[in-house]
């Protein structure tokens, strides 16, 4: 019995729900931003963000690519994108090393959104890029360095 | 209220390419003004994205995200035609929903 794939299926199972729920506007956005994960936006390391995320120590996957420059000249806006092949991805998280707070985005698909997406995030120095991906009730994560010229916080 | 988001999306063999851009500060509750006073956080913490009112993306933002947030993602289905919806929510609670036809 895998007792992960059961809690997956489970936590699958709630979200349609509440995409349903949300789409009958029984949810409004102002219960649905209660969701917000604190604790893991305000982690202060990958250890504590990976916690806070339930993701424990996820296995190192070349399933999943982060699309990145190798150098950003401007840290305030470095291009990131995550993608993976593998199917069935249930969420994707973006995690930077060396800024204060790791996490910055996180992204949940559901059926039929494809494991790829690109955002924009803010590098407060040179540091390791982490993407997260979650699959099947597991969680791969690869990670890619990326230096920065001119860090994106103070101003 | 925020200024309109700038939303793109076009469907190709079944597949809809959705890019989003929206307009916010997005302050990181680091910084400090000129006079050493930390200017408080000011970000979009959730993004959801609807076809024809069924979630296709929920996105949870922290500080980390640049200025004017980009947003680009894939989802199977969507005809032209279709609506998509796009709402943001920050952490002050302001919120803005815009929609456009998938071309």
């Amino acid at each position: 019995m895998n007792l992960q794939r059961r809690e997956a299926l489970k936590a699958g199972g709630g979200l349609g729900l509440f995409g349903l729920l949300a789409a009958a506007g029984l949810i409004t956005p102002g219960l649905a931003r209660a969701e917000w994960n604190k604790s893991a936006f305000d982690a202060k390391t990958i250890e504590e963000t990976l916690k806070a995320l339930g993701a424990g120590a996820p296995a190192s996957s070349a399933d999943v690519q982060i699309t990145a420059p190798d150098i950003a000249e401007n840290g305030a806006v470095v291009p990131v994108g995550v993608v993976s092949a593998l199917a069935g991805v249930e969420a994707i998280a973006i995690l930077i090393e060396k800024n204060p707070n790791p996490l910055a985005a996180s992204f949940v698909l559901p059926a039929g959104t494809e494991a790829s997406v690109q955002t924009r995030v803010k590098m407060g120095q040179t540091s390791d890029v982490y993407a997260l991906v979650k699959v099947d009730g597991k969680f791969l994560m690869t990670k890619k360095e990326i230096k920065v010229t001119l860090g994106g916080c103070g101003g | 209220m925020a200024d309109p988001m700038k939303i793109r999306a076009s469907a190709k063999e079944g597949v809809t390419e959705v890019k989003i851009l929206m307009s916010h500060e997005m302050e990181t509750g680091q910084r400090k003004d000129a006079a050493g006073a930390l200017i408080p956080a000011h970000f979009i913490t959730e993004v959801s994205a609807e076809h024809n009112g069924r979630q296709v993306l929920a996105a949870q933002f922290g500080t980390a995200v640049s200025k004017n947030p980009y947003l680009a993602f894939k989802f199977k289905g969507g005809a032209k035609g279709d609506k998509l919806a796009v709402t943001w929510v920050d952490n002050k609670g302001d919120k803005r929903t815009d929609e456009v036809q998938i071309a």
